[in-house]
């Protein structure tokens, strides 16, 4: 299980880090898959058909149908190496070490980990993701990584919600996947519109409303 | 119970299906009857006494219930107001459409945000809650332009992390009441709430309060609201501020309930002061120099949200809630005539519209009784429940908070006053588009009565009906 966390936490640096977009919907997809097998060992019980469904879901959406989505979106978009972040990218890598060695290091603060059958870097792992998350949220521009962003943050809150899941398990699964799918699906119409109605999906161009002229 | 939330689902999804133009006559009426059999069902609900309920997923209690008439209301109100709006809007130069996504995204909001009410387990609360944001982004983007993007693109992207991040504080919740062996409905959470893990919860109900505090509109999370407010078309301004906001302030009281029955009413009575305060604050400032009376109504929107939130914090429950309902028709009649102001002067400049009371007399008396209430003059509701949550605050002692209420509250009089009255004094301009519609003055009309009628006198049914749902947040 440990593993599968630290490839969570890596697929959310390569997120962060990486300058191309294909690579990084790549992570993303990896990601998801690894989270629908954590879920899947988290659970406990071996072949029900209840989990192996369960498995098979989050697995399709997460991986295949997400990315896809998004690959879609950004279909007519022109591909470039972007420099497009108000910070540089060194910068920005070792804010998110930063944040993984504080997430790691206070873990005894959160009393989430008290059931020892949890892997203790699971809390850990979880915070790093939620925060890096937001941290590509608010220092990229382009609409499509600030979709990415939502969408390591989600995957986030989806290892958070580990803790719990022996006991509410629909609780998760229902509430991340519905969020995840319909929300993607609309930010992707979204995307395809600020494309075609302003020939670039960077966000920078979205300053015409606010209080001061 | 449950056909106030199927109805407007089922019909949202058959108007879906019917596309073109050949159908818009058949998609209005959907819409309105939509409304009709909401408003019908909403009130048979006392009369069932819980039948047709699935608790806890379908459950209408009396906090529920006054947010569920609220929304009902004024949902009617918006789908009559539409009927005049957007014939006349199609006529004007502006290229404007929307077509049959229109209606069937309003139906879907209606849907979610009766789920939202009539629900006590907080998976669905939430679920419900998320759900309005995605049926009402298309309805901010209506005018298919660059600013209607910006405006839904900021809406979409800030509410779902929002939403996120309530998700986070409701798995932080849940895990705090490990081992109680609860279900996640209320009643349940409620009746264990003394055994909850103490820290677990705190965090969690931070989390939830910042989640949903971010959909409610309370500063420092309201970014997205004016600028969504102030494209959006007026009647879905009229529908988000009078409605959907009062959906994530139900969130929020759902999870005080639980924190209060927990012991923790100090803690999260606190938190929200503090943040009722400070969406005062940063309402006064924005709203003291606002061009655009559009922008000027949705900031007035976070300064309410921000009274009630207050309200709630110092435990004047009964005046909170009285807000929410004066606050609610104060802000749908002010926006829906907004609407009418646009159609004849065609700008959302403050300083470009003059003289309303006599290029058209009805929108300029609704505009002044809209304005006159919003800002706590008597004798209209609001004023009753502002002056209400400043007699509880002193009461309580909370003398420097009240002070800075009333300082707030003073500068938004002045501000808006002297706004609404450069719009209504000054020469007479000439229509473009003739009379407007009956439909675009008699929504209005009809809050405007209300909320002059409740100034003077409470039915003694609604009082009732406040006082219960007040009691459900009194400290165990």
């Amino acid at each position: 299980m440990n593993w599968i966390l630290i490839g969570i936490v890596l697929t959310t640096f390569i997120v962060l880090g990486s300058p191309r977009i294909v690579p990084r919907i790549k992570a993303v997809a990896v990601q998801g898959g690894l989270l629908s097998i954590l879920q899947f060992i988290m659970r406990g019980t071996l072949f029900d058909i209840h989990s192996a469904l369960l498995l098979a879901i989050t697995l399709v959406i997460k991986t295949v149908v997400i990315p896809l989505l998004i690959f879609r979106s950004i279909k007519d978009v022109t591909q470039t190496v972007e420099k497009e972040q108000a910070i540089g990218s060194h910068l920005l890598l070792l804010m998110a070490a930063l944040i993984a060695v504080l997430s790691f290091s206070s873990i005894r603060l959160l009393p989430l980990t008290s059931d020892v059958s949890l892997s203790p870097l699971l809390v850990p792992s979880a915070l790093t993701t939620v925060l890096v998350g937001f941290l590509i949220l608010v220092t990229k521009t382009k609409a499509t990584n600030q979709v990415l962003g939502f969408l390591v943050l989600e995957n986030g809150i989806f290892a958070f919600g580990m803790t719990i899941i022996s006991e509410f398990p629909m609780m998760v699964e229902v509430g991340v996947l519905l969020d995840l799918l319909v929300g993607v699906f609309v930010m992707g119409i979204m995307i395809y519109q600020i494309n075609k109605t302003f020939d670039n999906i960077d966000t920078k161009v979205l300053t015409a409303l606010g209080d001061v002229e | 119970m449950i056909f106030t939330f199927i109805i407007p689902l089922l019909f949202a999804i058959v108007t879906l299906l019917l596309r073109g133009d050949a159908y818009r006559v058949t998609r209005r009426r959907f819409l309105i009857a939509g409304a009709l059999l909401h408003n019908a069902c909403t009130l048979s609900i006392p009369f069932l006494h819980g039948e047709f309920s699935y608790k806890p997923f379908i459950d209408v209690d009396s906090l529920g219930f006054v947010f569920l008439i609220l929304i009902s209301v004024i949902f009617t109100a918006t789908s009559f107001y539409s009927l005049g709006y957007f014939p006349l809007k199609r006529r004007s130069a502006e290229k404007e459409s929307g077509g049959h996504i229109y209606v069937s995204c309003m139906l879907f909001f209606l849907a979610a945000m009766t789920l939202a009410v009539s629900t006590t387990q907080i998976g669905v609360l939430w679920i419900a809650i998320e759900s309005t944001t995605l049926a009402s982004a298309p309805l901010i983007y209506y005018r298919q332009n660059k600013r209607s993007l910006e405006a839904a693109w900021k809406y979409l992207l800030i509410c779902s992390v929002g939403i996120a991040i309530a998700l986070l504080g409701l798995f932080f919740v849940v895990a705090s009441a490990k081992g109680l062996n609860v279900e996640l409905s209320l009643a349940s959470l409620i009746s264990h709430a003394k055994g909850l893990d103490q820290k677990l919860f705190r965090l969690g109900f931070i989390l939830v309060l910042i989640g949903f505090g971010t959909k409610m509109g309370l500063a420092p999370f309201h970014n997205w609201l004016p600028d969504a407010h102030s494209e959006a078309p007026s009647p879905i301004s009229a529908l988000l501020s009078g409605t959907l906001l009062n959906c994530a302030l139900l969130g929020i009281i759902r999870f005080h309930q639980i924190s209060l029955a927990a012991g923790l009413g100090a803690f999260s009575s606190r938190l929200l002061m503090i943040f009722g305060l400070i969406s005062l604050v940063v309402a006064t400032i924005f709203i003291t120099r606002q061009k655009d009376y559009k922008r000027l109504l949705a900031y007035s929107s976070i300064e309410h949200m921000g009274i009630i939130s207050l309200g709630l914090g110092i435990g004047a429950n009964f005046a909170s809630l009285l807000h929410v309902v004066g606050h609610s028709l104060t802000k749908a009649l002010l926006f829906l005539t907004a609407g009418n102001i646009l159609i004849l002067y065609r700008s959302k400049n403050v300083s470009e519209v003059s003289g309303l009371l006599k290029t058209s007399p009805p929108t300029g008396i609704l505009f002044v009784i809209g304005s006159l209430a919003i800002v706590g003059s008597p004798p209209f509701l609001p004023f009753i429940s502002e002056f209400l949550i400043l007699k509880t605050g002193i009461a309580g002692g909370h003398t420097i908070a009240m002070g800075l209420y009333l300082l707030c509250l003073g500068a938004i009089f002045v501000s808006i006053s002297k706004a609404a009255f450069g719009m209504i004094q000054g020469k007479k301009k000439e229509y473009i588009w003739g009379e407007l519609p009956k439909f675009m003055i008699a929504p209005q009309t009809v809050f405007a009565i209300a909320i002059t009628l409740m100034g003077f006198y409470l039915p003694q049914y609604v009082a009732m009906l406040l006082e219960a749902a007040g009691r459900m947040l009194g400290t165990l």
